[in-house]
């Protein structure tokens, strides 16, 4: 698995310095306020925007494998049928149908990724492999891309759940500059219900990545309902302290719904409607408490 | 109310005067001028003749010296005033009336102003000004492609110029020019010399200039000791006593304080400046480095700190403000829709050895931009891979707070672009960029904007047999139709004749031109402060300087690399759909042919992206472009050149051609500068970076890349980081120019909607900034509508 579904050039929120992010199409969790639902399963899919379809029939009409019918005015696609070539994406005249997905050659993709060396070098940036999650693709692909950008002196980021066996990262530590780690919620039975896997694999992994010297931004998504509280914040902090885990940096990043609107457009379903931001006082507070526990470069986004 | 900007009272006052006084139209420049001509005409040779009309308004003008001013002199009457310059355009009444009543950029006159102008002015000059002379002499091919829109024409209604000051503007007095002058005079061989004649008229001529600035600087003098005589406030006293002590050396003689050499300036700047009505005014060049010694000689004596410099600074400031351009009618209006007049004031770079040129007098200046937050003067920096990281960082600072200033230029490549194009190393290095990007050897070189030029419409006329749709004529080459064209090469060569063609046509009407100025219309007192002009006893127009270059500025690029792509990907490459559909949708502006034009714009390569398909187009444009123009001689014994910058023409430009193949529609602006057709960039601004990196900008005379930020983007300490980083990387690229508008899309529009609430929002519009409500509707939405480049 190795479906990329966008690079990011100038990114300038995920890591240090001028990026380019990488997002990889797949992801073993299933957050309910997941802001990428695009990354969330492996294969190549078809997006299309129900809301904006006008109904005009032109991509039933390109297919070549009559894979859309027109019902009741509007295009109903027999996922078997469609082979994913693109043509209702080309002459859509609302520009709505998007193929999501798209494999890279290590080669091309080190290419396409080197194009912003130069901003790299100048910022201090690099080069941040994120998702869905990166380290659920291929393995031999990842570090093969990582090698590469090793060899070309690119800074590398691995923006990470966590909940793939420990192997994967032992296989691509050497290659790596920065883990971008998320620890969502300390509760076992709160992780499992937001995030529908257990968090036990996600911090045995941390506790062995800190172990083996990586350096880490714990990355911590604040959602109120969710994990956005005090208790919560603080056995985060114990933990860390038990595991003598010493984070480069803690960013606390505050929810938002700005990925809501894509779920249609992939048949799915936005679960997190009920979820929120916590107040700004609440999250400089919970800064505060990171930073009285002696993690002094803790801020509020990252 | 909105904070007062200025750093004391004094400056706030001046400011408010400044930026509150309407726009006025002052004729008494035209009425001395003219009666002096009817008194006159003939008398004299025809540059003894210009000079004297020089010396006869500095003697006879009203002057002015404001309360609390420190810096005295205007070129009219008073504040906002503009002079009018019948010889060279001569308004007629329904100009007056038009020039008063549009809502924008507009220049109040009153009833005694055109009656003066119909009783007085007009008979006088009706078929004597430049402007006529000018439309008269140009071919019927130049006319049918000037009103098609093919290209635009500088001199119709404003005198050359393009140029800066050098050092020998701020360390010459008058009277030095003076005995320069005549040790010319005096060396001129009537013997073997068959222009020896010429050559004595053209220096008799600069020596009355010089007379006439002296002058002007005696009557300030006897007003400002009068002035003191009657003052009861004593601090303003001393002030007027101390200013009339500075004219007692400046500028007869060579400056000896910091102030002294500011007000020698400003005096050379209303002398150039209303001697004609140069583009681009006039510019003190490199003021951080011309001011510095005189400000550590000050600063060591004791009489100057930082405070006080500054308040010369902003008090300098406040008299560029002081200074619309002068009027403009007709495409000339449109080309440059703006009160701003372009002087440019580059701050930073390096010294004529080659060593980092910051010094404190820099940080001062971009203090006094911060506070000031006009756009007049033009306020940029010049960063060198020597400038400190400081001063680039305070720059950013400045420059992320929206309004546009500064802009960003790159000293290396400008050194380059100058030394290409033939100059010595020294003089490169005391060249830069002004206007608003072109490079010259400032204080030795005439670069001469001549026009803009259309480049997508040439593409346009390919198209269509050399047919224009907007005049309905035959303006191009008939080489045949777009589906006569069976390969995209045979389409190339087409596009190259028909640009060819259209060069050729500006080309001869630009030689014209040149040879008018050179012969009636020579400007004396801007040949004195040019390096090389009074040893060569010739004038500025006419070849005098050390360096003689023309420029045609090209505008579009963006636009038409992405037709050429379009063209080449969709209907000779993927083949999705034929020429004949193509054009048949185009010719419907794309109304019912939604799949055609979502192909075209949303499906194609294009220029912006760090795509090579497009941007390997973009390098052939570029290069048929350049290899179409550079080179070739001008009048003046010199070369043409290329600049890449639209001003305001981008607007004008689309509007006289139809919908292209990359999906523009009709009427739409064409892309700016070399910036990226609007919302074709969908990479972001590193990939905007690396396409625009792709020109060749060294051989060049300057190039204009805009970049709109959302405030988000550059916020924090990491954000300035973000800016910098991104200007030294487009900088290591060779980049030549680049500038910033940190404005959210909403506030834009909001800003559309309540112009009221917004009157002090400035934007970046191309190579300056302008106030956003002064701005007419489509290049507001212009503007709105640029890539807004945020990623959260």
């Amino acid at each position: 698995m190795k479906n990329i579904t966008n690079i990011q050039k100038f990114s300038i929120h995920d890591g240090d310095g001028i990026r380019t992010t990488v997002f990889f199409k797949g992801c073993p969790l299933r957050c309910e306020w997941c802001h990428n639902p695009e990354t969330q399963r492996y294969e190549r899919e078809m997006q299309f925007d129900r809301e904006k379809c006008t109904g005009c029939g032109t991509c039933a009409k390109v297919c070549p494998n009559h894979a859309i019918t027109m019902v009741d005015g509007k295009p109903v696609l027999d996922k078997e049928a469609c082979i994913l070539c693109g043509k209702c994406e080309n002459f859509c005249p609302a520009g709505i149908r998007e193929i999501i997905g798209r494999e890279y050659t290590v080669k091309d993709l080190v290419k396409e990724l080197m194009k912003d060396q130069m901003f790299y070098e100048e910022s201090g940036g690099g080069v941040t492999l994120s998702g869905g999650e990166v380290m659920a693709m291929d393995p031999e692909y990842i570090a093969a891309i990582a090698k590469e950008l090793k060899h070309q002196d690119v800074t590398l980021t691995i923006d990470t759940c966590g909940y793939v066996p420990y192997e994967r990262f032992e296989a691509i530590l050497p290659y790596v500059d920065t883990f971008l780690y998320d620890v969502k919620v300390m509760d076992p039975k709160l992780h499992r219900k937001y995030m529908g896997v257990d968090n036990k694999l996600i911090l045995d992994n941390l506790i062995r990545l800190a172990g083996d010297g990586a350096r880490i931004y714990i990355r911590i998504p604040t959602v109120r309902e969710v994990n956005g509280n005090e208790d919560n914040m603080k056995e985060t902090i114990a933990f860390l302290k038990e595991h003598d885990i010493h984070p480069a940096q803690v960013n606390l990043l505050p929810y938002h719904d700005t990925g809501s609107g894509k779920y249609q457009k992939l048949d799915m379903e936005y679960k997190g409607t009920n979820l929120h931001a916590p107040e700004k006082e609440e999250m400089e507070a919970f800064v505060q408490l990171f930073i009285n526990a002696g993690f002094q470069n803790t801020k509020i986004g990252g | 109310m909105a904070k007062l900007r200025g750093m004391n009272e004094r400056i706030q006052k001046l400011r408010e005067i400044s930026v509150n006084t309407p726009v006025h139209i002052d004729l008494e420049r035209a009425k001395i001028e003219t009666d002096f001509y009817k008194e006159n005409d003939g008398k004299y040779s025809i540059p003894v003749m210009r000079a004297m009309v020089l010396k006869e308004y500095f003697s006879k003008k009203t002057l002015y010296l404001g309360d609390g001013e420190l810096i005295v002199g205007e070129k009219g009457r008073d504040p906002q005033a503009s002079p009018t310059f019948p010889e060279l355009c001569c308004h007629s009444v329904e100009d007056m009336v038009v020039m008063s009543e549009r809502e924008l950029v507009s220049f109040k006159t009153t009833e005694e102003d055109r009656r003066l102008q119909a009783e007085e002015i007009i008979p006088y000059w009706t078929g004597r000004s430049m402007r006529e002379k000018i439309l008269a002499r140009m071919t019927p091919e130049w006319h049918e492609c000037y009103k098609a829109g093919m290209f635009t024409e500088f001199m119709e209604q404003r005198g050359p110029g393009h140029t800066c000051g050098g050092e020998q503007v701020f360390t010459t007095g008058y009277l030095d020019y003076k005995e320069k002058i005549q040790k010319t005079m005096d060396a001129l061989d009537y013997v073997n010399d068959p222009d020896a004649l010429n050559k004595c008229e053209e220096l008799k001529a600069m020596d009355i200039s010089c007379d006439a600035v002296c002058i002007l600087g005696e009557r300030y003098h006897k007003l400002a000791l009068e002035m003191a005589e009657k003052e009861e406030n004593e601090v303003r006293k001393a002030e007027l006593l101390q200013i009339a002590a500075n004219l007692e050396v400046v500028p007869a003689h060579k400056p000896q304080t910091y102030w002294q050499a500011i007000q020698l300036y400003w005096f050379t700047h209303l002398a150039v400046t209303t001697e004609l009505n140069p583009w681009d005014a006039f510019s003190p060049g490199r003021l951080d480095q011309h001011l510095n010694p005189y400000y550590e000689k000050d600063v060591e004596a004791g009489i100057l700190d930082d405070e006080k410099a500054l308040e010369l600074l902003e008090c300098l400031w406040v008299k560029f403000y002081n200074q619309p351009a002068p009027v403009k009618v007709g495409i000339t209006l449109k080309e440059s829709a703006t009160y701003t007049d372009f002087a440019n004031i580059n701050t930073g770079g390096v010294t004529p050895d080659g060593r980092n040129g910051v010094n404190n007098v820099s940080y001062l200046i971009l203090d006094c931009m911060d506070e000031m937050k006009l756009v007049q003067p033009n306020s940029n920096v010049t960063i060198s891979k020597k400038t400190p990281a400081k001063f680039l960082k305070r720059a950013c600072e400045i420059s992320r707070k929206g309004w546009g200033q500064p802009a960003f230029y790159n000293t290396e490549a400008q050194i380059m672009e100058l030394v290409n194009a033939g100059k010595k190393l020294e003089d490169a290095r005391r060249g830069g960029s002004s206007g608003c990007v072109e490079t010259g050897a400032w204080g030795s070189e005439a670069y001469i904007l001549t026009g803009y030029l259309n480049i997508p419409k040439v593409f346009q006329l390919t198209l269509f047999n050399g047919f224009d749709h907007y005049t309905g004529k035959q303006i191009g080459l008939e080489l045949g139709y777009a589906k006569d064209f069976k390969t995209y090469d045979e389409l190339w060569e087409a596009f190259k004749k028909q640009l060819e063609h259209i060069v050729n046509i500006k080309i001869r009407g630009n030689n014209v031109i040149e040879k008018l100025y050179a012969q009636e219309m020579p400007a004396p007192c801007l040949s004195v402060v040019t390096n090389d002009c009074i040893s060569n006893a010739k004038d500025y127009n006419a070849g005098g300087a050390r360096y003689n270059t023309n420029y045609i500025q090209g505008v579009g690029i963006g636009t038409v690399t992405d037709c050429l792509a379009s063209v080449k990907y969709n209907v000779f490459d993927k083949k999705n759909f034929t020429m004949e559909e193509l054009i048949e949708a185009m010719e419907h502006d794309y109304e019912g042919y939604d799949a055609i034009y979502h192909m075209v714009h949303d499906k194609t390569p294009k220029y912006g992206n760090d795509d090579d398909y497009a941007d390997d187009i973009m390098q052939d444009v570029f290069e048929l472009y350049r290899s179409t123009i550079t080179g070739r001689p001008n009048m003046k014994g010199g070369k043409y050149g290329v600049d890449m910058l639209p001003t305001t023409c981008h607007v004008y430009f689309g509007d006289v051609i139809l919908a292209t193949p990359n999906g523009r529609k009709a009427h739409k602006p064409v892309s700016e500068g070399i910036s990226p057709e609007k919302s074709a960039d969908t990479n972001g601004p590193t990939a905007v970076i690396k396409s625009c990196a792709k020109m060749d900008h060294l051989a060049t005379a300057g190039t204009l890349l805009n970049q709109k930020f959302t405030p988000n983007v550059v916020a924090g300490e990491e954000g300035l980081d973000h800016m910098a980083s991104l200007i030294r990387s487009y900088f290591s690229m060779d980049g030549h120019h680049i500038q910033f508008n940190v404005i959210d899309r909403q506030t834009l529009i909001d800003a559309q909607n309540h112009p009221d609430d917004y009157k002090d929002l400035i934007v970046r519009v191309a190579g300056y900034s302008d106030f956003f409500r002064n701005l007419d509707k489509p290049l507001q939405d212009e503007i709105i509508n640029r890539t807004e480049q945020s990623f959260d």
